[in-house]
């Protein structure tokens, strides 16, 4: 049989899909990515308007304010598709699993003083439920967005926030013995103490922006960009001295997964900016708003943590960070 | 440090799912979930929602990387190997064909449709069980195509899949199938793909067709098609788990999930349709006919399912009986009609050798041999003679299904099925009873249909001749379409053949 | 009226233990066998056991495993850490 199919020549006739070869500007052999992404949205002869909302197509590019003349210019740098995404995330989340086992086998968790153990249930925990609220915005850009480039990374994102979310929910169950409670005092947090009202408000904000698009910049850049780098940088940092280093075993997967995501977001953004001066004017102005907003949400919860003065510098510096990245993808610095 | 409980599965799902959602206070809940009443549907309770699986996300991205490695590996080596010189016979790469032009862009809608319901579903449980469908039906349509592009290299048919999705004439019948569900609410669309199409007809899709495959010596299908099938299991069960949710949390749904289930069933029925040919007509080497799938998954399967639901009221799918009656007919009747437009198809058609005319006089012994074997046998005659029957008139379709009108009056297979509507001071057309109910329950909608035919006449496909609206479906004549007798396709794998023989020797 | 459940899982190496443990913890489970999948039916319920998996594979054996290898199913299911069970309440 092997001898067989050595000896016999089988020709292509040709190397990948029409769509494809368009895109590639030739017939040539296609990566899995290309293929698996390219114009495999329907575009064209829709037949019914939405019962949930007639005014568009359920694929409509009218969706957002943003206008491209090719929607699958915003291409992935991370270039996933199903099976790569999954492969990265499950080697990834392999490594959080070995911290656990390290954390748990050792106790690690109990060398945390005490005040600090206090603090991170307090900064920590709650944000399970900001995670589960970027859950639902990275949902909402899959259904809304146009074009499967980027409303595919976005259903990734979704699950990489709910993979997120229930990781803060096994450091709660891994600091209350499995018995749930820290989880409880977490949401009572989230619902009613005054350091985390403003994020809640915001996050509940940000589950009814309208335009996709928005959501993007206001998840991605804004809260992201502010949440991330204070929370896994900045606080944990300060708890290094403090026996805080098992935490940041436990919270190794966010600080990766942020870098990484940045990447796709970056990529998104800076294509949507460089296509034309109305987008850049939209993105400039949303991310203001927005990271503005972020900015003002979070101060209380640094000044908790870090005290005031160092946490309002922790927020000045990571607002200057988010100013220096719109720089870097062509957006207006004072409008950001 | 606290004492470690050990946690169980159910348990450990629990505190890390259930109480993610919050009571929002800064937005009215009806901003965050605008879509949760207008259909009706009442839910007093979601934290009864149980999930059946209780993934949670760190285990579903190691179960589906696994899948994935075993699966890629397959592909890889079936491509290395040139696998496609071992199937058992060209005619088989047609099924794939429609299989790729019809099935995977469905797969990619119901991804983006489980997102949306993902996103709007008002309990965490099924909105994260929504999130993973979304994510598995992706994989679904990527892995199709990575599969599927290997086919592609050698075979015709296959290289506009997305651009003909979108335009050609019988490719509008899962389109419009799929359309219809996401264009509907949050919770129809739950019941049409999770329970209609996942629950009662997906295993009739992927398991013998499957089988199928697997017999035809295409191993890089078959493997994709039972790994998806691996999803497709957590996804019937949800379809299951929402229906009895819904009719548990309140009398008031039950009229309404009827409806719903009856509307999906004979959606689903009609779809199937071209399942129903690709096993009796389109695999060489067979497995079980339409007929006997259709007893095993529909009647025997189905029958255990409705006898369990009717604990709460909800009977079977209204036209079960017409259904499982049209199994005797439809591949014969479907086959019938791609064979007479084998000119507009993207894929080659034939008429069955005498062999397979009689395993098919076997399989269906009350309708074979007295309504389909003559009308075959005589097209075959007129190949013969250099006269190969073509149809050039324009068919009229069902305004729902968007199937041509070809299917026969219950119970009298030799008269046409027509059915009409008034709608607005226009008439709508069905082929039967099933569609003319959905139609009649929201005409609002269904008078949208982009029906191809009426586009045709309305000048939006390319033009008038046969030759523009090709060009415009971007078919290439002579190659994607026609006989497969005759055809490049045909030709190629015969030149393997001899190759094959003299390297045998 | 029927109440049949149904487990079909892929004709495979990795599969094959867990069919083994059905049919024999199963008393009058049918199998049926069709290219490249195995499709056992059994009145009113049906339970793949983990011992019994682990018996013999020799190694721990999650039931969540199962999915590597599941092909279709028919009955109300019910998962936990020791079991994965098919049933018809009717």
């Amino acid at each position: 049989m092997t001898i067989e199919i050595k000896t016999l020549k089988v020709e292509p006739r040709r190397q990948t899909f029409g769509h494809v070869a368009r895109r590639l500007g030739a017939d040539k052999p296609a990566s899995r990515y290309d293929e698996a992404t390219m114009d495999v949205q329907a575009t064209a002869n829709f037949h019914y308007k939405p019962l949930w909302d007639a005014e568009f197509w359920h694929y409509d590019e009218r969706r957002t304010a943003i206008r491209m003349r090719d929607w699958y210019a915003l291409r992935d740098p991370r270039q996933f598709y199903y099976a790569s995404y999954n492969i990265a995330r499950a080697a990834q989340h392999q490594g959080t699993e070995r911290n656990f086992d390290f954390v748990e086998k050792r106790g690690l968790l109990a060398l945390l003083d005490p005040a600090w153990r206090e603090t991170v249930e307090g900064y920590l925990l709650p944000l399970r439920h900001m995670e589960w609220g970027a859950n639902m915005n990275c949902a909402n850009m899959c259904d809304r967005g146009y074009g499967t480039a980027v409303t595919a990374p976005a259903m990734f994102a979704a699950g990489d926030h709910l993979g997120m979310a229930q990781i803060v929910g096994r450091i709660g169950l891994a600091l209350d013995g499995n018995s749930g409670a820290s989880l409880d005092a977490a949401k009572q947090r989230w619902m009613e103490a005054p350091d985390w009202q403003e994020l809640r408000r915001l996050t509940e904000d940000s589950l009814v922006i309208g335009d996709w698009f928005e959501q993007f910049v206001a998840q991605h850049l804004a809260i992201d960009g502010m949440l991330y780098p204070l929370v896994y940088g900045r606080f944990d940092a300060a708890g290094q001295a403090l026996g805080g280093t098992a935490v940041s075993m436990l919270t190794g997967f966010m600080t990766e997964w942020h870098a990484e995501h940045g990447r796709w977001v970056d990529a998104v953004v800076k294509t949507a900016a460089a296509e034309s001066a109305e987008n850049r004017a939209l993105l400039g102005g949303w991310l203001g708003a927005w990271s503005r907003r972020a900015a003002a949400a979070f101060a209380p919860l640094a000044a908790a943590v870090l005290g005031p003065e160092a946490g309002a510098d922790a927020i000045a510096e990571t607002a200057a960070a988010i100013r220096a990245r719109a720089v870097r993808l062509g957006l207006d610095p004072l409008a950001a | 440090m606290n004492a470690i409980n050990k946690l169980g599965l159910k348990q450990r799902y629990a505190l890390l799912t259930n109480g993610l959602d919050w009571e929002p206070s800064y937005q009215p809940k009806s901003a965050i979930f605008p879509y949760a009443e207008f259909e009706g549907i009442k839910i007093r309770d979601w934290s009864k929602w149980e999930d059946p699986f209780r993934l949670t996300m760190d285990s579903y991205w190691k179960y589906q990387a696994e899948k994935e490695r075993k699966l890629y590996a397959v592909l890889d080596s079936f491509a290395q190997n040139n696998g496609q010189t071992g199937l058992s016979n060209a005619r088989y790469v047609n099924a794939a064909k429609l299989f790729l032009t019809g099935i995977t862009p469905a797969e990619y809608q119901a991804h983006r449709g489980f997102a949306h319901v993902g996103r709007h579903i008002p309990g965490v449980g099924p909105r994260i069980a929504a999130q993973m469908q979304s994510l598995d039906e992706l994989r679904h349509a990527q892995t199709q195509i990575h599969t599927l592009s290997h086919y592609n290299r050698f075979f015709d048919g296959f290289h506009e899949f997305s651009h003909m999705h979108d335009r050609v004439w019988y490719l509008s019948v899962p389109k419009s199938f799929f359309d219809d569900a996401r264009t509907a609410g949050p919770f129809e669309y739950f019941i049409a793909i999770g329970f209609a199409f996942e629950y009662v007809l997906t295993n009739l899709l992927f398991v013998p067709f499957m089988s199928g495959a697997a017999y035809n010596g295409d191993l890089a299908t078959v493997t994709f098609g039972f790994s998806a099938q691996s999803d497709e299991s957590r996804h019937m069960t949800l379809g299951i788990e929402v229906i009895k949710f819904l009719l548990e949390q309140h009398p008031d749904n039950l009229p309404i999930v009827q409806k719903w289930v009856d509307k999906w069933f004979w959606r689903g029925h009609r779809v199937l349709g071209l399942v129903a040919m690709m096993m009796d007509y389109m695999l060489p080497k067979k497995i079980m006919s339409w007929r006997e799938a259709w007893d095993i998954y529909f009647t025997q399967a189905g029958g255990a399912l409705f006898a369990d639901l009717a604990r709460y009221g909800l009977r079977p799918p209204k036209y079960a009986d017409v259904a499982t009656a049209e199994a005797e007919h439809l591949s014969h009747q479907n086959w019938s009609v791609f064979y007479q437009y084998t000119q507009a198809a993207a894929f080659h058609t034939w008429l069955p050798t005498p062999g397979e005319m009689d395993w098919l006089s076997e399989k269906y012994p009350n309708s074979f041999d007295q309504h389909y074997r003559p009308r075959f046998e005589m097209w075959a005659e007129m190949e013969r003679d250099g006269k190969r029957f073509y149809n050039n008139a324009l068919p009229q379709l069902c305004t729902v299904c968007q199937i041509p009108m070809a299917y026969t009056e219950p119970g009298d297979p030799t008269t046409i099925c027509f059915r009409h509507s008034e709608h607005k001071g226009d008439r709508y057309h069905f082929c039967s009873d099933g569609c003319k109910d959905i139609f009649d329950g929201e005409p609002e909608k269904y008078s949208q249909s982009w029906l191809p035919v009426h586009q045709i006449f309305q000048g939006n496909c390319g033009g008038a001749s046969m030759e523009e609206v090709l060009a415009w479906y971007r078919l290439n004549p002579g190659a994607d379409n026609m006989d497969q007798a005759g055809s490049p396709d045909q030709a190629m794998w015969d030149q393997w053949m001899r190759m094959r023989d003299r390297v045998a020797g | 009226m029927s109440r049949t459940v149904s487990i079909t899982l892929q004709n495979t190496d990795d599969a094959r233990p867990i069919i083994e443990a059905i049919t024999e913890d199963n008393p009058g489970a049918t199998v049926h066998s069709y290219p490249g999948i195995v499709k056992i039916d059994r009145e009113g319920s049906l339970t793949v056991h983990r011992a019994s998996v682990e018996t013999r594979l020799g190694r721990d054996w999650d039931p969540q495993e199962i999915h590597l290898s599941l092909v279709s199913m028919a009955g109300n299911l019910d998962e936990d850490d020791d079991y994965f069970r098919l049933a018809w309440a009717h």
